[in-house]
């Protein structure tokens, strides 16, 4: 039953139809495939939850209308008989779109915005900020012992602030202000009320649990100064010298005067004389991103510098690795050879290691005193010091570590040519480089064309080959941002994640710049691979 | 029949379990109400901080989560869980990260009670303190040290000069292969350079009278700066070959360790393998330039941190104010991860009886805290690369200049 319904096709001799194709994916698949199917389903039902749960506590109504949408859809294809195709479609389509699709338009629209440090949240958050960061001690600002408590019900009572001054008096302090407390029974050890007519203590757990409420309440001593909690047992009298007015937009120091004024286009509070407050927001910047790497020209030359180089760096370790993978197949390939096994798995050595030990330790024989390199050539080059050299070394390294894979299936598509097509160009006078020329590497590339496209753009973003060697440099003195060995994706990691100021914004207009180049050039070249074209057909 | 009621029984049956498959998960939620505070911190320390922390639990009736991460991570993870808002509430990290933890909004401010501020060392209070606001509580320090080969090396050596000359004679015995072991790199290496840098009479950035960092006042490319750096060059390449780009951080230590170096620049996190390596050393402090300054070696703090919008703030604020700055639990995380402590008590107690302790505090005596400002991140890829082009023959001037050049326009902007 089962393999006649997984062929998908009548059998021969068979009548024109039996069942519908989808085998145990179909409705009336075995029992055993139903009970898949079931579980399966449930498993992905109780994952659908699980993921609404989070979205309906942070109230994402939108999220929850996703995933249930994409519920539905799962249902629907599993359970209707109507979609064959789509039953094996849609995990990849799901996937394609969870793992490929949403985060390239995530990029993209960050890449609109000036999403950095400074700039990461939004304005209520850098308002907020501001405002709690302002707070400082009033000069001479009394200590006190305190403790919380409240005239009502532990969790939603009004809030109010026992407290003892160094002299051991004690005092009730709520929203309305300051006022002596005289039935208060006060610890002598901890010079801390324990207990007061009228007013319930709170345990530390029931303090914690009104944190947020804690944060911002504070007894209103006059003169904008208030006393405010610092730990649980302690609390100070204070100010906010930075207030907000939404009135005007703008935030007040008090102290200094001076009067910052938000910019909604930069994102930030700015005085009048250009001076900014250090919290920012995220806005949106169009298209400055992208401006910056294209028409400014520090940012511009460092961008087409490392372009050129990264285009250049691919394109040789991609020729290098193919030549070298190559001529050693070829080499291997003769029949009389002896120990050819042997030779084959010592050729395939370095593809067998991890390629970031390997990267570490091409970084240590590259070293001027204690490298191999030198001790071995007598010389004293600073290889990874001087731009050229420590490109030439990182392209070393990654052929070493790359023509082993080449080998390999070039191995592969030779043995797939039969030999006596070689031979029978021999026999009609072609000597081995012209047999080799025209009829053994055209048979080849059919093979190997795909196969370079993908090494290309694998080695155009090679980003452990030069992070774990170079790190991109040697730097020119003037510009640390931007170094000799950089590609594309070293410089924007180094722009969102490695420098003192994470630029996300920027990194994120880079990423996309890097997919739309090698999107371009994997098209052009798998459109142009005439040897592709021919196997299409 | 059957086979149409098939998709709607399936479907019922798939929905039915996974009603099962939430069931299970009610009795970990139960679970989760009580009040626990999750506390961020790198795998070397996170078991002592449980330990140490389960006092403050027990007091107050709550669970304390110690959850791990690499040291490194810590502020970037720390920045991108604030803005998702599954940040700990507390976390530890080094006193240079608070300038940009304030950027972004990410911790909140400390207000300790006098009596517990009074117990800290006062500079490691200043250095967790930005724009006259404190954001965190510091616990421990370190410096760098000189480090030498008691076999080679007996006595400590009072100026570079001496230093360089007892190497130099070593080397050209053919007892060692190098003068002084100290990290350069490709990239340079400001962190310990600084301690020269400063001896001969170079500055970063300047200080206002209360000691807050003022980024306006660049000193690369003045000329107390620019003589330091000459004379740092003429230990490098094309002078005597005592600074070279070869050691990096990551051959110093077995330089030394190896016998091959009688002096090492090194840090509290060489003295593991140091004790574990076979040979007899001594700490001493960085010894600064003849008839010039002292060297000032960077001074890092270690400190525990709030995270903004903590649900559990009051406990985070109650255990930075008194559990942090207590000796007992100071001196329960020395036991285990063994740094020099900045509560005053714990540090008298413990330099009588680590002899290292002592000898790295002392070293770190002259010792500048490592500026906190954010200005400050941008100075170490061009100073360290500045400072490698120098130290491989570079014009001194013309590196500097154009250094202070792209730093000041990118602390501008």
């Amino acid at each position: 039953m089962s393999s006649r319904n997984s062929a998908g096709a009548p059998g021969p001799g068979a009548p024109a139809r039996t069942s519908p194709p989808g085998g145990g994916l179909a409705g009336s698949g075995s029992l055993w495939g139903q009970v898949a199917k079931i579980a399966l389903l449930g498993l992905f039902t109780a994952l659908g939850v699980w993921a609404a749960l989070p979205l309906y506590v942070g109230g994402n109504w939108a999220g929850i209308a996703v995933v249930a949408a994409v519920l539905v859809l799962v249902y629907w294809v599993y359970l209707s008989k109507r979609t064959v195709p789509l039953k094996y479609l849609l995990p990849g389509v799901l996937f394609l779109i969870a793992f490929q699709i949403l985060p390239v338009l995530y990029t993209m629209s960050t890449s609109v915005t000036n999403f950095s440090d400074g700039h990461r949240g939004d304005k209520e958050q850098a308002i907020a900020a501001i405002e709690a960061y302002s707070v400082t001690r009033a000069e001479q600002g009394r200590e006190f012992g305190l403790t919380v408590a409240t005239t009502g019900d532990p969790e939603t009572g009004e809030l109010v602030f026992l407290l003892t001054d160094s002299d051991g008096t004690a005092y009730a302090g709520d929203i309305e202000g300051l006022r002596p407390l005289d039935d208060a029974t006060v610890d002598p050890a901890s010079g801390r009320v324990t207990e007061a007519f009228g007013y319930t203590v709170l345990t530390p757990a029931q303090v914690n649990a009104r944190s947020q409420e804690l944060e911002e309440f504070a007894v209103p001593v006059g003169d904008g100064a208030g006393i405010r909690a610092n730990s649980l047992s302690t609390a100070y009298e204070g100010r906010a010298t930075r207030v907000y007015d939404a009135g005007c937009d703008c935030v007040t120091d008090t102290s200094t005067g001076v009067v910052y004024t938000a910019d909604d286009e930069r994102g930030a509070f700015y005085s009048e004389d250009g001076e900014r407050l250090a919290q920012g927001w995220r806005v949106n910047v169009g298209f400055d991103n992208f401006a910056r790497f294209l028409f400014n020209p520090t940012f511009a030359s460092s961008f087409f510098t490392i372009l050129v180089w990264n285009i250049g760096f691919a394109v040789a370790v991609t020729g290098l690795v193919f030549v070298v993978g190559l001529a050693i197949a070829l080499t291997l390939h003769v029949p009389r050879l002896r120990g050819k096994k042997a030779y084959r798995i010592l050729v395939v050595l370095p593809y067998a290691m991890s390629s970031l030990a390997m990267y570490l330790l091409w970084r240590d024989m590259f070293n001027t005193d204690f490298g191999l390199f030198n001790q071995l050539l007598g010389t004293n080059v600073d290889w990874l010091g001087d731009a050229w050299t420590a490109r030439f070394a990182v392209i070393l390294a990654n052929v070493w570590l790359g023509y082993p894979y080449m080998f390999l299936v070039a191995t592969g598509a030779l043995q797939a040519i039969p030999r006596e097509l070689t031979q029978a160009a021999r026999i009609d006078g072609a000597g081995a480089w012209q047999a080799f020329r025209h009829v053994t590497l055209p048979m080849l590339m059919v093979a190997m064309t795909p196969i370079l496209i993908a090494t290309f753009a694998f080695n155009f973003n090679n980003f452990n080959a030069v992070w774990l060697i170079t790190k991109g440099g040697p730097f020119p003195p003037d510009d640390p941002s931007a170094g000799a060995t950089d590609l594309l994706i070293t410089y924007t990691y180094r722009m969102a994640f490695s420098q003192a100021t994470a630029e996300y914004g920027y990194a994120a207009a880079l990423s996309v710049m890097i997919f739309v180049i090698v999107s371009v050039m994997s098209v052009i070249s798998l459109s142009r691979g005439k040897a592709l074209q021919e196997v299409d057909r | 029949m059957r086979l149409r009621s098939a998709p709607a029984i399936a479907a019922l049956a798939a929905t039915a379990l996974m009603a099962t498959a939430c069931g299970g998960g009610d009795e970990d939620a139960q679970e989760n109400t009580d009040t626990t505070l999750v506390i961020w911190s790198d795998p070397e320390r996170a078991a002592a901080i449980e330990a140490a922390a389960q006092n403050f639990a027990d007091t107050n009736g709550v669970r304390v989560d110690v959850q791990q991460l690499a040291f490194g991570d810590i502020q970037g993870d720390l920045l991108n869980a604030h803005q998702a808002g599954n940040a700990p509430d507390i976390f530890i990290g080094a006193h240079d990260w608070t300038g940009n933890l304030v950027r972004n909004g990410a911790v909140q401010p400390v207000e300790l009670p006098e009596h517990r501020a009074e117990t800290l060392d006062e500079t490691s209070v200043q250095a967790l303190t930005y724009d006259s606001q404190l954001f965190g509580v510091p616990y421990s320090q370190e410096n760098i040290f000189l480090m030498r080969n008691t076999a080679l090396a007996p006595d400590a050596p009072e100026t570079f000069e001496e230093l360089v000359e007892v190497g130099t004679s070593l080397k050209d015995g053919g007892e060692t292969s190098e003068v002084l072991s100290m990290a350069v790199g490709q990239e340079g290496d400001p962190y310990r350079m600084n301690a020269l840098f400063t001896s001969a009479g170079g500055y970063l950035f300047g200080q206002d009278a209360e000691g807050n960092w003022d980024p306006n006042d660049l000193g690369l490319n003045s000329d107390e700066s620019i003589a330091a750096m000459e004379k740092i060059a003429e230990y490098g390449e094309s002078g005597q070959g005592v600074l070279r780009r070869s050691i990096d951080t990551q051959n110093d230590a077995s330089l030394f360790f190896d016998g091959e170096a009688p002096f090492f620049i090194a840090g509290p996190w060489n003295i593991g393998d140091a004790d574990a390596a076979d040979l007899e050393y001594a700490i001493s402090p960085i010894p600064g330039f003849e008839g010039e300054g002292p060297a000032r070696p960077y001074i890092g703090y270690q400190a525990f941190f709030i995270t903004e919008g903590s649900a559990n703030s009051a406990l985070a604020q109650e255990f930075l104010a008194n559990h942090v700055t207590d000796p007992g639990f100071i001196l329960s995380l020395y036991e285990s991860d063994p740094r020099t402590p900045v509560q005053l008590e714990a540090l008298e107690e413990v330099s009588a009886s680590d002899a290292n302790i002592a000898a790295i505090a002392e070293a770190g005596a002259e010792g500048m805290p490592m500026p906190s400002i954010p200005e400050m991140g941008e100075t170490w890829e061009p100073l360290g690369k500045a400072e490698a082009a120098i130290i491989g023959g570079a014009d001194v001037r013309e590196t500097m200049e154009s250094t202070h050049e792209t730093i000041a326009e990118k602390i501008g902007g």
